[in-house]
């Protein structure tokens, strides 16, 4: 198989199938974790201002008091690559245009060397927070294969992105080919590994928000 | 599978619910729970990471509730909960963790990861998991009334006591007052002017009062130990007490985790809304307050401080009411670090401190507490847990500190003037 046919192969069929996995796949995990549902509490709420579900999955963005000191590579490096990967995927203008090409819809994107600076914080910081993973004592404690391996999802795609945009190390057919089969797989694995926290974290934050909400405790 | 872990698993399939599944699918290991744990703080020991406490049932959620999990439990890539591994994690789901809530509320995605350990208690207890000295004391509260083992003759003589040394009388089974008046056994054996101030202060507002001869004990060893069967019985007797007696509201005693078992699981417990309103002693005296019910006078001139019980403050949303009470009664009151929605546990909630195998790490977690209190030295300590008080002056003996802790509702009554006569008694 040449470069190009790889390319093909990987813009074409290699899409189609990994879209229909990452689809197929977060249907059916949000269906097994949210069909078990949850009793009724039959305690006499009490109702305070701010003490809600939709309260804590905005609020549970930011550090509780004294956190952000205590953990400053886990929050600092936490926000930099989630706003850099935001940014990256949805706001660098070739990946606007695939979303066009897919769904139809399109909006306006960001420079592209603007894009690159955020794709250089990126790298740093997940650079940076694999170092504290592996250094940290309770993150190495917590760490299992899923933990280097979605980070490695994580990173590929970003790193062959950047490096296909510089022409780096490898001709553009071959680093564009790389950069689609990372995301690709990394479409493949997110619902079936940590990264589905990415759907998630609004119905924990929520209910987290909604079974404290309920006991007057804005959490 | 032995027959008791085989029950064990039975129940935690039960127990895992839409929450605790979206919690375990958000988890990325990011270790920020750890650094809100005394346990992991004060020993710097990873295991004692809150997530990693839940690491049997997050398995066991995988293998029962994932398409991947049962794939991966078919064709024997996954490893089975064992009896050996739930005795080992005895000590980290009941001896180093209090269920104090400080992990559930700075989890990044939104963990509430003590509603999950709560959870987990049920399946631990269900295997026969749980340590000896909770297990003794729901034993005890089922067979005899109370986790120290205290029946009504001992409350009897306590009021007797008490209304001799208030001159104020202490009601029992009185049909149709408006409060019914909880204890914690703590409170009945060490703290008996408790129910003298709450005798001062009902006469003060007004109020209609009583004790109750088939329900005085409001602690719930069966929720510590994680067995709702238990917990069940034990809030019933209190339901069946307060409705006979046809009371309004049943008042918490200065008790943590007495307030959740009543206040937040007990009508789920007996699955129907409770007919009455349940409130801690502290949430009644900031009402008192309001309605102009509750004077005092005078002031305490010491430096003070105040510890929130965490089923109190982060776990039951009654957090300013206490700080209103203090500076009620005291002119020099200054707060610790974290006081308030983030403080720090006495190290002995959640039933931990009826643990004996569990009291050389409790003191070793109470550094924290200590930390907290040099910052600010107070001359005493004053908090609202007859728990939280038991294991804080066990810490502060510990580490040769000298400092008087007192009840936040006894220290008010302790200012509200003496009664004056209603009859002339011909004097």
């Amino acid at each position: 198989m040449s470069e190009m046919q790889l390319l093909t192969w990987a813009r074409g069929t290699g899409l189609d199938l990994a879209i229909s996995i990452f689809v197929l796949g977060v249907l059916l995990r949000l269906f097994e974790i949210y069909s078990l549902g949850r009793k009724k509490d039959l305690s006499e709420p009490r109702t305070v201002s701010g003490a809600s579900g939709m309260n804590t999955v905005f609020r549970r963005s930011l550090p509780p008091p004294g956190m952000l000191k205590n953990s400053p590579i886990t929050y600092i490096g936490g926000y930099i690559f989630h706003i850099g990967l935001a940014i990256i995927v949805f706001l660098f203008a070739p990946h606007i245009k695939l979303f066009q090409d897919l769904v139809g819809i399109s909006w306006p994107g960001l420079p592209s060397q603007l894009v690159d600076f955020a794709t250089v914080l990126t790298i740093v910081a997940m650079l940076i927070v694999l170092a504290d993973r592996i250094m940290k004592p309770v993150k190495r404690y917590l760490s299992t294969f899923q933990d280097w391996f979605t980070w490695a999802l994580t990173f590929l795609p970003v790193l062959t992105g950047w490096m296909a945009v510089h022409h780096l190390l490898l001709p553009y057919t071959t680093m564009l080919a790389l950069h689609i089969l990372t995301v690709e797989l990394l479409l493949v694995c997110l619902p079936f590994t940590k990264l589905f926290h990415a759907f998630t974290v609004f119905g924990s934050r929520w209910f987290s928000g909604a079974v404290n909400g309920h006991k007057g405790v804005a959490v | 599978m032995s027959a008791s872990l085989e029950k064990g698993v039975r129940v935690l399939k039960e127990v895992i619910d839409a929450p605790i599944a979206s919690y375990f699918s958000s988890c990325v290991h990011c270790g920020l729970c750890a650094e809100a744990c005394l346990f992991y703080t004060e020993t710097r020991d990873p295991k004692y990471t809150p997530i990693h406490k839940l690491e049997p049932m997050r398995r066991l959620y995988e293998q029962e509730y994932t398409a991947i999990g049962r794939l991966k439990k078919l064709i024997g890539l996954s490893k089975a909960v064992t009896d050996a591994e739930l005795a080992e994690w005895q000590e980290l789901v009941y001896n180093s963790c209090t269920l104090c809530g400080r992990c559930s509320v700075v989890c990044p995605v939104g963990n509430d990861i003590v509603y999950m350990v709560r959870k987990f208690r049920e399946g631990m207890s269900a295997s026969g998991n749980a340590p000896d000295g909770l297990k003794g004391a729901s034993n005890r509260t089922i067979t005899i009334g109370s986790p120290m083992g205290i029946k009504l003759p001992a409350v009897k003589a306590q009021m007797r006591h008490v209304e001799e040394d208030f001159g104020l009388p202490i009601p029992l089974d009185m049909e149709g007052a408006e409060y019914m008046v909880m204890l914690s056994s703590m409170e009945i054996m060490n703290f008996p002017e408790y129910l003298g101030a709450i005798a001062k202060i009902m006469n003060q507002a007004g109020k209609t009062w009583t004790l109750c001869s088939t329900a005085f004990e409001a602690t719930n060893a069966g929720m510590q130990i994680g067995n709702s069967d238990l917990a069940r019985v034990i809030v019933s007797r209190i339901v069946d007490g307060a409705e006979k007696l046809k009371v309004k509201t049943v008042i918490s005693p200065e008790c943590g985790h007495a307030y959740t078992a009543l206040r937040w699981e007990g009508a789920n417990l007996v699955g129907r809304p409770f007919g009455f309103k349940v409130k801690h002693i502290i949430e009644v005296l900031a009402e008192f307050k309001e309605q102009g019910l509750l004077r005092t006078e005078g002031f305490e001139t010491d430096r003070l401080t105040f510890h929130d019980p965490c089923q109190l403050a982060r776990r039951g949303g009654v957090i300013q009411q206490q700080r209103t009470l203090m500076n009620m009664v005291a002119s020099n009151f200054v707060e610790m670090p974290d006081a308030g929605f983030m403080n720090w546990c006495c190290g002995g909630g959640g039933g931990a401190s009826a643990i004996e195998e569990g009291e050389e790490l409790r003191l070793e977690a109470f550094m924290k507490k200590k930390t907290q209190l040099d910052a600010v030295k107070p001359d005493r300590l004053v908090t609202a847990c007859a728990n939280c008080r038991i294991v804080m002056e066990e810490g502060l003996e510990h580490y040769r500190m000298k400092l008087p802790i007192v009840g936040l509702t006894e220290m008010i009554a302790e200012h509200i003037p003496d009664p004056v006569p209603t009859e002339t008694d011909g004097k």
